[in-house]
């Protein structure tokens, strides 16, 4: 990183445009709230994207089209199949590669006048700083509390702006952070949830044009932060309901008591984010429940066999619409209430997607008494792996 | 007095799958009661185990964060909207609190 660093820190400020760019950006040019001048402070802008996923999509190819200078794209993923119902930089040929190179290929392609550097790597609170600091504004475009509150101190240690945009389903805020008098992340949630309390994995799911929405108004935010045009949101946090289709705002106050960037400030460096959000071990964040299990060839040779086993699957019903494994369903959600509809005397096998679910299914039924119950180890995704490549993955 | 709760999405499963709530309260605290006795299950999303409001959980009046107001006692009038409005943090269909890192 050494290298880049030097290199960010001797290039002089730009002064003017080549007449490609005059060209390029003549929609810019032609308006007087951006105007020349508006332009070569967006050319000599350096704006940190925190991951090139749903939100970093739109934010990437505006702030690259518009002629942001100096594009910093952070992330350590790889392109999947799953990601491009939404993450519209990557195209299916991208599949498989670093989602930062492939993002870098298709910025360059769009704006080859602006730099974009790349840095492969997982952010956390040994490089956040180190990361943050060359560059004028930060965008957070994560997918997890952690890295949010990471990303908002490192902010207001070091005095950066922080773009904020966050979604779920088909609901969505945005705000900016880190402004001089205003307020910061923990003055609006001053502690995450506890992993127990936040949505599972079968209430997930994203629109995917949601977060191009979000994303879109993060970069309207970076765009008019670089000129110094317009209200920004600061102090005002934007709610979006995309089914609904309504925008509704709220204030956003200053805590004068938050540890972060109240007066009494009792942080004063990067914590450990994992720790403060309640989560344990890099991989494996769920206590392990323990249960029995059954590998998916095992379950495949005993029905071969003609075992008589029930099949339980503890999936919602328009998961169980995709693919089925021809089981029983009562959704996790639904089992207390419908267990009188299972046999104890049977041997059960819970699955569900990837097993998790179907592990606190397991260790509820044992709790309520029943003794021949097993976990699909790895659930639907390892049977399609496993045993029968003919059901998709999802 | 009548006063509406908007139920953001990620609570929306405890509650009925339902979008809003019309309650009969006096103060904040007392259409939350409402809200939780009408639906049960949002109680522990909402409130600790002593029956504070959760840190990650704000509420508005009309546009107004109550932490700034007079909190729970803050008082409703008719035609209020009352929003809870929970930290989201995502995301994809990976739990939005589980270590997938930046996406």
């Amino acid at each position: 990183m050494a290298t880049t660093t030097q290199a960010r820190t001797a290039a002089k400020p730009v002064t003017s445009l080549s007449n490609e760019e005059i060209l390029r950006y003549s929609r810019h040019l032609i308006m007087p709230e951006v105007g020349m001048e508006g332009q070569l402070k967006l050319k000599n802008a350096k704006v940190l994207l925190i991951g090139t996923g749903g939100l970093g999509a739109p934010l990437g190819l505006y702030l690259a089209a518009a002629g942001v200078g100096h594009l910093g794209l952070v992330d350590f993923d790889v392109v999947d199949f799953t990601n491009l119902q939404r993450q519209v930089t990557f195209g299916s040929s991208d599949v498989g590669k670093h989602k930062t190179a492939a993002a870098q290929a298709r910025l360059s392609n769009l704006n080859p006048d602006i730099r974009i550097e790349t840095f492969e790597t997982k952010l956390d609170s040994s490089n956040a700083l180190e990361l943050f600091k060359d560059f004028d504004i930060v965008v957070d475009g994560t997918d997890n509390f952690p890295t949010r509150y990471l990303v908002n101190d490192a902010c207001i240690l070091l005095g950066k702006p922080n773009v904020y945009g966050s979604i779920f389903r088909f609901e969505g805020q945005a705000t900016v952070f880190g402004m001089p008098d205003g307020p910061c992340y923990r003055c609006l949630y001053p502690e995450p949830p506890p992993p127990g309390l936040v949505p599972s994995c079968a209430e997930g799911g994203v629109l995917g044009v949601l977060p191009g929405i979000v994303g879109s108004i993060q970069a309207m935010e970076t765009i008019k932060l670089i000129l110094g045009r317009g209200d920004n949101l600061v102090g005002r946090l934007l709610l979006f309901d995309a089914l609904g289709m309504k925008f509704r705002e709220l204030k956003l106050r200053k805590n004068p008591q938050c540890p972060m960037c109240g007066a009494q400030r009792t942080i004063h460096q990067l914590i450990d984010y994992y720790e403060f959000c309640g989560i344990r071990g890099e991989e494996a964040p769920a206590p392990e429940l323990g249960v029995p299990e059954i590998t998916p060839r095992e379950l495949k040779s005993r029905l071969d066999r003609g075992d008589d086993l029930f099949i339980l699957d503890v999936r919602e019903p328009h998961e169980y619409q995709i693919c089925n494994l021809r089981g029983n369903l009562i959704p996790l959600g639904e089992l207390p209430r419908r267990v009188h509809e299972l046999d104890s005397s049977r041997e059960i096998i819970a699955h569900c997607r990837s097993g998790k679910r179907s592990a606190e299914a397991v260790d509820f039924l044992r709790k309520a008494g029943f003794r021949k119950v097993l976990n699909l180890k790895g659930g639907i995704l390892a049977w399609s792996d496993e045993v029968d490549p003919s059901v998709p993955k999802y | 007095m009548a006063v509406k709760v908007i139920i953001p999405t990620p609570l929306r499963s405890y509650a009925g799958k339902h979008e809003s709530a019309e309650v009969s309260a006096g103060t904040v605290g007392d259409a939350l009661g409402g809200l939780t006795t009408q639906f049960a299950e949002l109680r522990k999303h909402l409130f600790t185990d002593d029956g504070k409001l959760r840190s990650f959980v704000n509420v508005y009046l009309n546009d107004e964060d109550i932490r700034y107001l007079a909190k729970e006692n803050t008082p409703t009038k008719d035609g209020d909207t009352i929003s809870i409005v929970p930290s989201i943090a995502g995301g994809s269909c990976a739990n939005a609190n589980v270590d997938r890192g930046i996406r």
